[in-house]
């Protein structure tokens, strides 16, 4: 659990961050969201302090960040940024080791380390251990370089922007790739990034930031629906909200008795998905496998935010 | 495909016929001198008039070489280069053995204007035939040390032994293999020692911004006096300190022989080495440095491991350049008394022997040479480690 | 500006002495031993700084020239079957050690002026030659392109656009040869050429340190200025260059 208490930063009189608090539970997922020099990077960075705070207070599980050596503290903490930061002279193997060597790991545990996490990121160990980085696409960079967060199990993990620079379809197996290992490690997860859809996809609760304010910290319904200001609505988009709402839900909870043509939708897949074939098939409802429809009404009703 | 080798196609190669030019002017300049004694004017012969009728052979030799280097494909042309360049060395060889009369040692055969040209000749056939080759280096590695085997092969079976540069070698052979190894010494110790003190140098004023204009500015300053003057300040700096400061004489600090023209050599090493370790460390991608950090290395650790290993192509770029000048420099050590193989060329200009001179200056270039051919090689080695982080 | 203002003191500095040498003599005296002369008059240093000068305009104006010459035609079109082996030479040739090349011209042109002329030309083709190479190749070829598309010719290309976009890597060429052949031409005095490195070797030869820091001190200030002000053309021809790319 993180605890952010009155966390400012004052670059002389300009103030990056101003006063935030918000408190991320164990193995959730925060987003912080944001345009550019809204201060949710410099937040991120003081969790760790890569930033030193002006004044205010971060406990990690009940422990305040400012008792620990800095280095310490940050060997603790996993931190993946954009565009990865691999180090471009040590293979893959050794930019996965460095925080276990760090810490005085032992070398077979290293080894065992590295190999599992390869495997957890689906890159073949035998075949990626000692590639160097340049050898790699940037989708595998970037999972070596959030792989090399996670080597030494830290119960935190701090994210920056870590899918800004791959391209869309990469992009998507990304998110869903970090989602699945966050939920199989438990982590404790804060993301920054400046993509309210990504936000959305991955954050159990979202931090809107603007100039150094934190707006709003609410689950993603919540900030879809109950924006607090004009400019949280502006940053969702107004356009895309029904389809964020979509998004959100899987057809297993809107699932209602009954029967309808054609092939059965995947219980997990979401609303979105539904409604996207409901107008592209032309029918008003689709059955959901292990029974039950999802109808062209229900969804609507859905997409206005309104209850099942 | 490599682009250069779009060269290759069938048809006259331009540049050939540059070296073609070269080389038959060569050909009808004196090819070596012949002078009755050391001192006294040459009389310049060409090819055939040194080696008679075997000279018309090896002209028409040249010739056919220089001509087909115009339409062969560059591995044929690398290798009709090569054996030009020997062919021209063996002749002038021989030459030198034809026209000293059995037993004379004060006969001198010098060589002349054509062999030269000659030489320029197929070297630049050579090193066309290298660039458009393309070749991975560890042919090129073999290649340079073949040549390099190859000369001292030459040179160590006494072929060329009556030409006058042999004879001035033979006259001091002791003292040449002397001036050669303080040479070597005067070169690589004060590139140990700007190495010593300016990697850590440089570390210091990327740490410690505020100190880099100072540092630089002084180093540049440093790097505009000319070396003469620099090395001559040095004699009457360090005689003074020897003289003056208790301890300064036994710990060989002296205001003569090598030890200015090392500290001289050392100063102008500094810039380049300092310069290229705080571009190298400016040069590291923000991206890299932050993942440091982030990771938790402290900054020792995160300069250690990641920052300083990551300078290697540039410091290995700044020690070619150190080391290429420094060889060059020390000759002028020659001139106030630090020895080298600048004694043998000031002391050639003085006399006015000039195969003295060449005794000096050849061994010099040819180990700048070796030395930045080397180095540039080792630094293409290093290049696809650097990555693109 | 702090910079700035020492260099110009430096200059009036320089001046001064060249012009009345003796004026500097007490200065200078604490240097020399046993009554020997403070300041060098076998010759006037002034005669010997502007010929000194001289040599260094002549070599590095003739060496540009030819070049940039050189550098051209091997970028063209016609002349690109010359441009990898205008590369290994210009790389090669730089490891030739500049008193290496002098003492070599000593044997083809006698002792005197010819032979460090000579050195210092064929010394400074080479950064000149291999910059402007840098310069012309490595334009944006987006900007020749442009130029093509909008019907240059090839001539128009490279008077119009190549040239002025290249002109401040050439002119850092032009600095790096001048501030080379300012040194090498020192060494000049060696074969008898007429340069202030007469005064330095006087100075080594009759153990006066007076002489040697008197001429090493004239020579580091031309180059400290000449270095200044050929970069100060640099990063205005930079200046301009880029406000006429944009």
């Amino acid at each position: 659990m993180i605890e952010i208490e009155n966390l400012t930063k004052r670059y002389g009189p300009l103030a990056a961050v101003e006063d935030v608090s918000l408190t991320v539970e164990r193995g959730r997922i925060a987003a912080l969201v944001g345009t550019s020099g809204s201060g949710k990077t410099t937040l991120l960075r003081m969790i760790n302090r890569l930033v030193e705070p002006t004044s205010g207070r971060v406990r990690i599980d009940g422990t305040d960040t400012a008792a620990l050596p800095p280095h310490l503290l940050r060997r603790r903490i996993g931190y993946a940024i954009q565009g990865h930061g691999l180090f471009p002279h040590r293979s893959v193997a050794q930019n996965i080791a460095t925080v276990p060597r760090l810490l005085g790991w032992d070398r077979p545990r290293i080894a065992a380390r590295v190999d599992e996490l390869l495997d957890l990121f689906q890159l073949p160990p035998g075949e990626f251990r000692d590639r160097m980085p340049h050898e790699l696409s940037g989708g595998q960079q970037q999972r070596v370089g959030v792989a090399r967060a996670l080597a030494a199990k830290p119960d935190l993990l701090l994210m920056d922007e870590p899918f800004g620079a791959l391209d869309p379809v990469i992009r998507a197996q990304a998110q869903a790739d970090l989602r699945r290992i966050q939920r199989e490690l438990g982590t404790t997860l804060v993301i920054v990034t400046h993509d309210m859809a990504e936000a959305i996809t991955l954050g159990d609760r979202i931090a809107v930031m603007e100039r150094g304010r934190l707006l709003q910290y609410a689950p993603p319904r919540e900030i879809l629906t109950a924006p607090a200001t004009p400019f949280v609505a502006r940053l969702i988009g107004t356009d895309e909200r029904p389809f964020h709402l979509l998004s959100l839900t899987c057809v297993a909870d809107l699932a209602q008795p009954g029967e309808a043509e054609g092939p059965p939708l995947a219980p997990g897949a979401s609303l979105r998905d539904a409604l996207a074939l409901c107008l592209w098939s032309g029918r008003a409802a689709l059955p959901v496998e292990g029974g039950g429809v999802v109808t062209l009404d229900a969804l609507r009703r859905a997409a206005e935010g309104l209850p099942p | 495909m490599n682009p250069a080798a779009a060269g290759t196609r069938p048809g006259i190669s331009r540049p050939a016929l540059l070296f073609a030019a070269v080389g038959l002017t060569g050909l009808a300049l004196p090819f070596v001198q012949f002078r009755a004694n050391r001192i006294v004017g040459g009389e310049g012969l060409s090819l055939p008039d040194a080696l008679g009728p075997w000279g018309w052979a090896a002209a028409a030799l040249v010739v056919a070489v220089l001509l087909a280097l115009s339409r062969v494909p560059p591995r044929a042309a690398l290798v009709a280069a090569t054996c030009g360049l020997l062919a021209v060395t063996l002749s002038a060889g021989a030459a030198a053995g034809a026209l000293v009369p059995e037993g004379d040692r004060i006969a001198r055969v010098s060589l002349g204007a054509g062999f030269w040209l000659l030489l320029a000749a197929f070297a630049l056939a050579l090193a066309d035939a290298l660039s458009r080759l393309a070749l991975r280096p560890a042919w090129r590695w073999a290649l340079l040390a073949g040549t390099v085997a190859a000369i001292a092969l030459i040179l160590g079976t006494g072929l060329l032994d009556d030409l006058s540069v042999m004879r001035e070698y033979a006259a001091r052979r002791d003292m040449f293999w002397r001036e050669a190894q303080r040479h070597l010494a005067l070169a690589f110790g004060s590139l140990g020692a700007a190495l010593a003190v300016g990697l850590p140098l440089g570390i210091v004023i990327h740490e410690a911004p505020r100190l880099r204009g100072a540092v630089l500015g002084v180093l540049n300053v440093v790097q505009t006096i000319p070396s003469l003057a620099l090395f001559g300040i040095m004699i009457p700096l360090f005689g003074w300190i020897a003289a003056s400061v208790p301890g300064a004489a036994a710990a060989g600090i002296a205001g003569i022989g090598a030890f200015p023209a090392l500290v001289a050599l050392f100063l102008y090493s500094l810039l380049p080495v300092v310069s290229n370790m705080l571009a190298g460390l400016a040069g590291v991608p923000p991206g890299v440095r932050e993942a440091a950090a982030g990771l938790g290395m402290t900054r020792a650790q995160a300069l250690a491991q990641v920052m300083i290993p990551l300078t290697l192509p540039v410091l290995l770029a700044a020690v070619r350049i150190v080391l290429v000048q420094n060889i060059g420099l020390a000759v002028i050590a020659g001139l106030i008394g630090g020895g080298g193989f600048g004694s043998f060329v000031f002391q050639g200009l003085n006399q006015t022997a000039m195969d003295l001179v060449l005794l000096g200056a050849l061994p010099t270039i040819a180990l700048a040479l070796v030395s930045g051919i080397a180095l540039d090689l080792a630094l293409d080695g290093l290049d696809p480690r650097k990555g693109h982080a | 500006m702090t910079g700035r203002l020492a260099l110009g003191l430096a200059a009036v500095l320089l001046l001064a002495f060249l012009l009345s040498p003796d004026s500097f003599a007490p200065l200078l005296r604490p240097l020399t031993r046993n009554g020997a002369p403070p300041v060098y008059t076998q010759t006037s240093l002034l005669s010997l700084t502007l010929s000194h000068l001289g040599m260094v305009a002549g070599a590095v104006l003739a060496a540009s020239v030819l070049a940039v010459g050189f550098g051209v035609l091997v970028t063209r079109p016609s002349g690109r079957d010359f441009l990898p082996l205008a590369r290994t030479v210009a790389s090669v040739g730089q490891t030739f050690p500049p008193v290496a090349v002098l003492a070599l011209a000593v044997p083809v042109m006698g002792f005197g002026t010819g032979p460090t002329m000579l050195a210092l030309f064929l010394y400074g083709l080479l950064p000149i030659f291999e910059n402007t190479l840098a310069g012309l190749a490595g334009l944006p070829p987006q900007v020749i392109e442009a130029a093509r598309g909008m019907g240059m010719t090839p001539a128009q290309r490279l008077w119009r656009v190549e040239l002025p976009l290249a002109l401040p890597v050439i002119l850092s060429g032009v600095r790096l040869s001048a501030v080379i052949a300012l040194s090498t031409a020192t060494i000049g005095s060696t074969v008898a050429a007429r340069t202030l490195g007469e005064v330095i070797i006087a100075g080594l030869l009759s153990s006066n340190t007076a002489f040697v820091v008197q001429g090493g001190v004239v020579v580091g200030i031309l180059a400290l200025l000449i270095h200044a002000g050929l970069r100060a053309l640099e990063d205005r021809a930079a200046a301009w260059s880029h406000a006429g790319r944009s």
